[in-house]
């Protein structure tokens, strides 16, 4: 008996690393900027991270291509939501948008994993970490992508977040000022690079605070 | 007689005992294990008067680095060197293998050993094993015939050249010798355009990285240049430095003496060996 069915993928994985982390008035998304398939380097100029509204920008690594469909509906939306309601959509209700429109696609998703980071409407910090099919929570700090097994870990050493099940419930966020965690993101990509062949070139940061939103970028290993 | 077979000796070679056994364990749904892969950049070529090797320092394990700053360049005899990619452990042992051979040789013939010598042992070896021993080499020396250049399939097949790439980085690397690779270069201009070759693996390949490691044989004369480049250095250490807050606890100092809580006898009978 030969073989009857095709040997082809409608995915990729194109690989690098997304991290964001919440403050009390801050938040830090960042993501390398390397763009890769198999052991080739498409680019090492790629930027993972989008501004999806004034206060909620998302990263997202996995495969490019779904990433960029998956931005183009919720750039449709949000545009949808600003006419009728005259108004920017605030991160939480981002959150619950991306969570549905991944959600939408459960059995043919989009082949993204994403962090959404931003100031929620007091203006603290906020992290949703998501899956493909669009499972998320509200955490203090999250790593998702290539280098998030071996990010992930070290954060939890440096962060100890409250349990979610504690009552009455205690905010997320992390302890750091915004100097810290932007110095804390700069190892987690350095290391990273170190051990993991997805993620590497550079990482791109992006801080929003009361003051509005700032980029940065360091240069990481090329190898 | 086949009582006797099964528990004589194993007399060097493979044993395939446990084939059986690890067949019906990956029927049953068991993952086999998985080796250490050097995702490599090796590359060798002719110089004026004699051979330079040249390997990147990175060993992988599907997508995490294992080794940042491996040796693939393996000693055969001292005019002749090897470097490996594939299996980690199989370039190793088949490399140590056909050294230790070649020294017997050695020994027993009072001569310096031929390139040719190497080559021979080593695809009759990887040939036997039909590509299961995954090794792809790069074998290089002087001997009392000039200098050599080979490479080395994991099916046991041979080429003769007078510059050579293996490894997931071999494209890379001879993109850099097919465009500036040419006879009669010096000393200085070889070592550079390996180095060149190495790098071009380096930054392109994501199985090849951190450093150039080079080896330079002549007649009479090699020259291990092990890091000869360090192009990857870490971009960021944290100014503060990071440590574990938490001390350990300390629960009890005082010492209590466990012999009179238990009784002991004295003059036992005495473990069998």
């Amino acid at each position: 008996m030969t073989k009857q069915q095709a040997n082809w993928s409608p995915y990729d994985n194109n690989g690098g690393t997304c991290v964001a982390i919440a403050g009390a008035d801050y938040c830090v998304i960042a993501a390398d900027t390397r763009m890769s398939t198999g052991y080739s380097i498409l680019t090492r100029d790629y930027s993972k991270i989008i501004q999806l509204a004034d206060k909620s920008v998302m990263a997202s690594s996995g495969f490019q291509a779904d990433v960029r469909a998956l931005q183009k509906v919720l750039a449709a939306r949000h545009l949808i939501y600003q006419h009728q309601h005259n108004k920017q959509m605030s991160c939480p209700a981002m959150a619950q948008l991306l969570s549905n429109t991944l959600y939408f696609k459960r059995f043919f998703p989009y082949y993204a994993f994403n962090v959404l980071g931003g100031l929620d409407s007091e203006g603290k910090g906020c992290v949703f970490t998501y899956d493909a099919v669009g499972s998320y929570e509200r955490v203090g700090y999250s790593a998702q992508g290539s280098g998030a097994t071996l990010i992930t870990p070290f954060l939890d050493n440096q962060l100890k977040s409250p349990s979610p099940l504690l009552l009455p419930a205690k905010d997320a966020v992390t302890p750091l000022s915004e100097i810290e965690a932007i110095d804390l993101v700069k190892t987690c990509f350095a290391s990273a690079t170190e051990r993991d062949i997805y993620t590497g070139d550079k990482v791109e940061m992006l801080v929003l605070n009361a003051s509005g939103i700032r980029r940065e970028f360091m240069e990481l290993r090329k190898d | 007689m086949s009582r006797f077979e099964e528990s004589a000796p194993a007399r060097g070679g493979f044993s395939f005992d446990l084939c059986k056994r690890n067949e019906m364990l990956v029927q049953k749904g068991l993952k086999p294990s998985s080796y250490l892969k050097t995702g490599t950049t090796i590359v060798g070529l002719v110089f004026q008067d004699g051979v330079i090797l040249g390997a990147d320092t990175r060993a992988t394990e599907g997508p995490i680095v294992a080794d940042k700053n491996c040796e693939k360049i393996h000693y055969m005899a001292p005019n002749i060197y090897c470097c490996g990619a594939g299996t980690a452990a199989d370039t190793e042992a088949v490399t140590d293998m056909v050294s230790s051979q070649l020294k017997l040789h050695r020994f027993h013939t009072g001569r310096e050993s031929r390139v040719v010598t190497a080559l021979t042992l080593l695809k009759s070896h990887l040939f036997s094993y039909q590509g299961h021993v995954s090794a792809a080499l790069v074998l290089g020396g002087v001997d009392v015939t000039g200098p050599h250049l080979h490479t080395i399939y994991p099916h046991g097949s041979t080429d003769t050249l007078p510059f050579a790439t293996m490894g997931s980085g071999s494209l890379a690397a001879m993109a850099i010798f097919e465009s500036k690779y040419r006879e009669g270069l010096t000393r200085d201009e070889g070592v550079k355009l390996v180095a060149e070759a190495i790098c071009s693996g380096i930054f392109n390949d994501l199985g090849s990285g951190s450093n150039v490691d080079v080896c330079v044989i002549t007649k009479g004369k090699r020259e291990y240049l092990r890091n000869y480049m360090l192009p990857n250095p870490r971009t960021y250490v944290s100014e503060k430095g990071y440590s574990f807050s938490k001390k350990t606890e300390v629960l009890l100092t005082k010492i209590t003496p466990l012999r009179e809580l238990v009784e002991v006898i004295e003059g036992g009978d005495a473990m069998e060996e």
